[in-house]
């Protein structure tokens, strides 16, 4: 009641401005908490419901009473002071009254983190690894494993200046290139870890978040009782673009998702043929600056000019121009080096190939070195 | 208790008002470092609030207008660092600086050079801190709680950062020494522990726990140094550590540090709640044993700040009980508080609609604050707006709404002249619309799925972020006026009597305002008369 009427409140005073200020109609004035879609995201929304009500409750109690003293209670209204300055009964009631209340709310609080801690008998089990700023997603029992990275429209439209509609873009900021997809209905234990610093994996949907912490792995489990799409981000602060890494789950029925299995498999083998040849200098830049604004720009930024002091600048710089730098270009994009990520086991040769061609002939770099997928294969 | 007296001729400066620039950078004087305090602590609290106008104006709708997200992560960072420890914490000492001597009736502080120390080493401290603005790599923006792995990628600014908080820790160590040696030794004859007023109780324990937190903190940022200079591997996985137990460290000391920020605001409000409702604080001895049991329970609840990294069943049950009591002792002072008023004869000057819109809006804290002690929903709950809007209503609606309520309540006593009492209730009035509608709109922002600490944000939480934009500007302008009260009642205003409230008791009352140089030259006598009540 407090929450709703402050809501209908404050709704009501704001509605207009806002009205004014962006002509918007998309008002959704989100104000609760998701109800879920899994058997343990219904309990923790009736544990928050629950408590919610308890609280409301307290307070309207509590400050009704001061509300009412205080319009009472006045000097201006000839109010003479009292003199009691004690009561033991009063301080025992209200001792014991709120530890009454506290272990009825302990009870099914600790019934339901009991089941949230049931992570054995797990139909399939989903690695998910966080790192600066991508998931990667390893299908345990399928043998897939992929990176998702921000959508290229909500990357696009996120840049400073960019100038493009937000509300024209699906999802802006919670969607991905590649959404992870898991069958509806099965028990899923989810894996958490990270490759760099600490992030945390949050589907509102799902009922729970977990960080995902380097060197370490926890784990969580899911059912998931309706088909659909939910979307989440990174919880935990994790650096420049912390809220830029979303979560996208598709969930649907297990043909679909044994067919997805499927289609993937197909289409990974597929690109691993396709690299063994050489490219042209276009091809390969073409693709190569495609690859640099999702991989590489975050840090050295879409003009190679770095962030100075953390990211270095590779326009112009030594390793990307001269013919000395190139097997340290590809080792360091192989293998990383201090805050710069290995990019070996996320890229085909393929794609390394193409981005150290792009980086070496773009924004000045004229080298007009080209690297093909086999210069590659030999230094891994 | 003469010896206060006797101790107090060895410093043969007391005996002449020093002059000029001399008078502050060398002070030994209780009052003038307790100014000093809170004008440092009131220029913190605009430099604080700058940033967070930075980072509500990045937030006003969705795009990144304004700031890069390196720079917008910074602006959180640094926010929460001046904000805790250079306006919330120095304008409590401050207050403690200038009142506790008072309200014990004592001459001064106990170890008047010490306090001078603790003071000035607080502009360098922030000195260092800001001056990673200007560093390669930028000022640190890896959140205040300076988590590893990420706080090791800053760049030429981290051992600024890490000497930053030693001097803050440093400074409040001497403070809290201070403060005890001043209780313990130094009280007026017939001045019992029991009779002591409950602003200097809470500062008592408020005291121990900087003791006993602040070397924590110092080690384990230290620790967070050697790991990025020096080799070693505390929370590096890789090197056999754990960076799970930066967290462990870092919140044994930050949960007491939430009730160091909080105690000294449950005292202010103690001691204005009976002067405005001409009635003594209802239960005198169960809010010095509430106080001490929240203090006590406070080293045992830290976990409840990182339920998210995995614990064991068992130890996430141990911190959600522990952390689920804490409620019991902090009703205990609300329910107090209330039946203080209850029956008394009220009036409603500046403080004590500080002081009463404190109750209320420090429960809304207090309430959300029980809410993420139930683990399985915190899980949910956890690193969103929703603890944001949480953390805020304990700390400015709390904390800082009870610090003005202070500096209302004892202004006249420290000028001589009464603030203007219309454009303190304007200011009263104007923050207490305004902090509601910067922050109530967050709790709706997490439960609808915003995380903190992002730039940017999809389309569906433009509403309720434009309300707390707005919201959060006003609320900033609407302290100007705090600081136009301040000067205006400095430079003149009606004339206080010494006990200025009618319903005022206590011995810093019974002097004239303002008060003489060296408070209590004489120890006064103490009788249940002229004690608190
Ligand atoms: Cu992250």
């Amino acid at each position: 009641m407090f929450f709703k009427k402050l809501k209908e409140c404050l709704t009501g005073i704001t509605a207009l401005w806002l009205m004014a200020w962006t002509g918007a109609v998309h008002a959704e004035w989100g104000l609760n908490l998701t109800r879920g879609v899994t058997p343990i995201s219904h309990e923790v929304y009736d544990l928050h419901m629950l408590i919610l009500w308890v609280v409301t409750i307290i307070g309207i109690g509590v400050f009704s009473v001061m509300f009412w003293s205080i319009l009472h209670h006045r000097k201006s209204k000839g109010a003479v002071s009292a003199k009691f300055h004690h009561s033991t009964t009063a301080e025992i009631v209200w001792t014991i009254i709120p530890i009454l209340i506290l272990v009825g709310m302990a009870i099914p609080a600790t019934k339901t983190l009991i089941k949230m801690e049931q992570t054995g008998d797990a139909d399939m089990t989903i690695k998910v690894t966080g790192y600066q700023w991508k998931w990667k997603y390893d299908y345990m029992d399928d043998g897939l494993s992929f990176f998702s990275v921000l959508a290229q429209d909500s990357n696009d439209a996120r840049q400073p200046g960019s100038n493009i509609d937000l509300n024209s873009i699906d999802h802006y900021l919670l969607d991905v290139d590649q959404p992870i997809v898991l069958p509806i209905n099965k028990k899923i234990r989810i894996l958490t870890t990270a490759n760099d610093v600490i992030h945390a994996w949050w589907v509102p949907a799902l009922g729970w978040k977990r960080d995902a912490i380097p060197g370490f792995i926890n784990d969580n489990w899911i059912i998931i009782e309706e088909p659909g799409t939910y979307r989440g981000q990174c919880a935990e602060l994790c650096g420049k673009d912390h809220g830029f890494m979303p979560i996208v789950v598709k969930a649907v029925p297990e043909e679909e998702y044994v067919a997805w299995v499927k289609k993937m498999k197909m289409a990974k083998a597929a690109a691993a043929a396709s690299g063994d040849r050489d490219f042209s200098k276009d091809e390969l830049m073409a693709s190569g600056k495609e690859l640099y604004s999702k991989n590489c720009a975050v840090c050295h930024m879409a003009e190679g000019q770095g962030i100075p002091g953390t990211f270095p600048a590779l326009a112009g710089s030594a390793i990307a121009t001269t013919p000395e730098g190139l097997p340290d270009h590809i080792d360091r994009i192989l293998h990383g080096k201090n805050l710069m990520p290995p990019f070996g086991e996320q890229l085909s040769d393929a794609d390394i190939a193409a981005v150290v061609t792009y980086e070496r002939n773009a924004w000045g770099n004229d080298t007009g070195d080209v690297v093909q997928p086999k210069d590659i294969k030999a230094a891994r | 208790m003469s010896e206060a007296v006797i101790h107090n001729g060895h410093h043969d400066h007391h005996d002449h008002k020093p002059y000029g620039i001399g008078r502050w950078l060398f002070s030994t004087n209780h009052k003038d470092i307790g100014t000093m305090y809170l004008v440092f602590a009131l220029i913190m609290f605009f430099v604080g609030g700058a940033m967070a106008m930075v980072i509500r104006a990045e937030l006003f709708q969705p795009g990144l207008q304004f700031v890069n997200p390196l720079f917008f992560n910074s602006m959180t960072t640094i926010h929460a660092l001046v904000m805790i420890f250079g306006a919330v914490m120095p304008a409590g000492v401050g207050l403690a600086n200038w009142m506790i001597p008072m309200m014990i009736g004592s001459p001064d502080m106990a170890l008047p050079r010490l306090n001078n120390m603790s003071f000035w080493i607080l502009p360098f401290a922030f000195t260092l801190l800001l001056s990673t603005f200007f560093m390669p790599g930028g000022a640190p923006a890896g959140g205040w709680t300076m988590y590893p792995p990420l706080v090791l990628q800053l760049g030429d600014g981290f051992p600024f950062l890490i000497f930053a908080i030693h001097f803050l820790g440093i400074s409040s160590i001497l403070g809290a020494i201070n403060i005890i040696a001043t209780v313990f030794n130094m009280r007026a004859p017939g001045m019992t522990f029991m009779k002591l007023p409950l602003f200097v109780w809470t500062w008592i324990i408020t005291a121990f726990l900087l003791i006993a937190t602040m070397p924590v903190l110092a080690g384990s940022v230290t620790m967070l140094l050697t790991d990025k200079f020096f080799g070693t591997s505390f929370f590096s996985a890789a090197g056999g550590g754990d960076p799970v137990m930066f967290q462990h460290v870092f919140w044994f000391f930050g949960h007491p540090e939430v009730y160091i920020l909080i105690l000294p605001a449950f005292g202010i409000v103690s001691q204005i709640i009976p002067a405005f409702a001409r009635k003594p604080l209802f239960g005198y001895e169960s809010m010095v044993y509430a106080t001490a049991s929240i203090a006590f329970l406070s080293f045992f609840v830290w976990a409840h700040h990182m339920f998210t990294v995995g614990m064991p069943l068992t130890g996430e049950l141990f911190f959600m009980y522990a952390t689920m009591s804490i409620a019991v002792p902090t009703g205990v002072k609300i329910f107090n508080w209330v039946a203080t008023m209850w029956k008394g004869s009220m009036t409603f000057e500046t403080p004590m609609l500080f002081a009463v819109s404190f109750v209320v809006l420090f429960s809304i804290g207090g309430f959300t604050g029980l809410m993420m002690g139930i683990t399985p929903v915190d899980f949910q709950y956890h690193d969103t707006y929703f603890i944001v809007a949480h953390f805020h209503y304990v700390l400015v609606p709390g904390a800082i709404f009870a610090l003005m309520a202070g500096v209302y309540f004892w202004l006249p006593k420290w000028t001589g002249h009464m603030y203007d009492e219309r454009l303190g209730k304007i200011h009263f009035w104007l923050s207490a619309i305004f902090v509601n509608m910067l922050f109530f709109p967050q709790h709706f922002l997490g439960l609808a799925g915003m995380p903190r600490r992002i730039p940017d944000y999809n389309v569906q939480f433009t509403e309720w972020n434009m309300v707390s934009s707005i919201g959060g500007f006003a609320f900033g302008l609407s302290q100007l006026i705090l600081v136009w009260v301040v000067i205006k009642c400095v430079r003149g205003g009606q004339k206080a009597t010494d006990q200025v409230w009618e319903g005022a008791h206590g011995l810093e009352w019974t002097l004239p305002s303002p008060p003489p140089f060296h408070s209590f030259t004489t120890p006064p006598q103490v009788t249940d008369a002229t004690a608190h009540s």
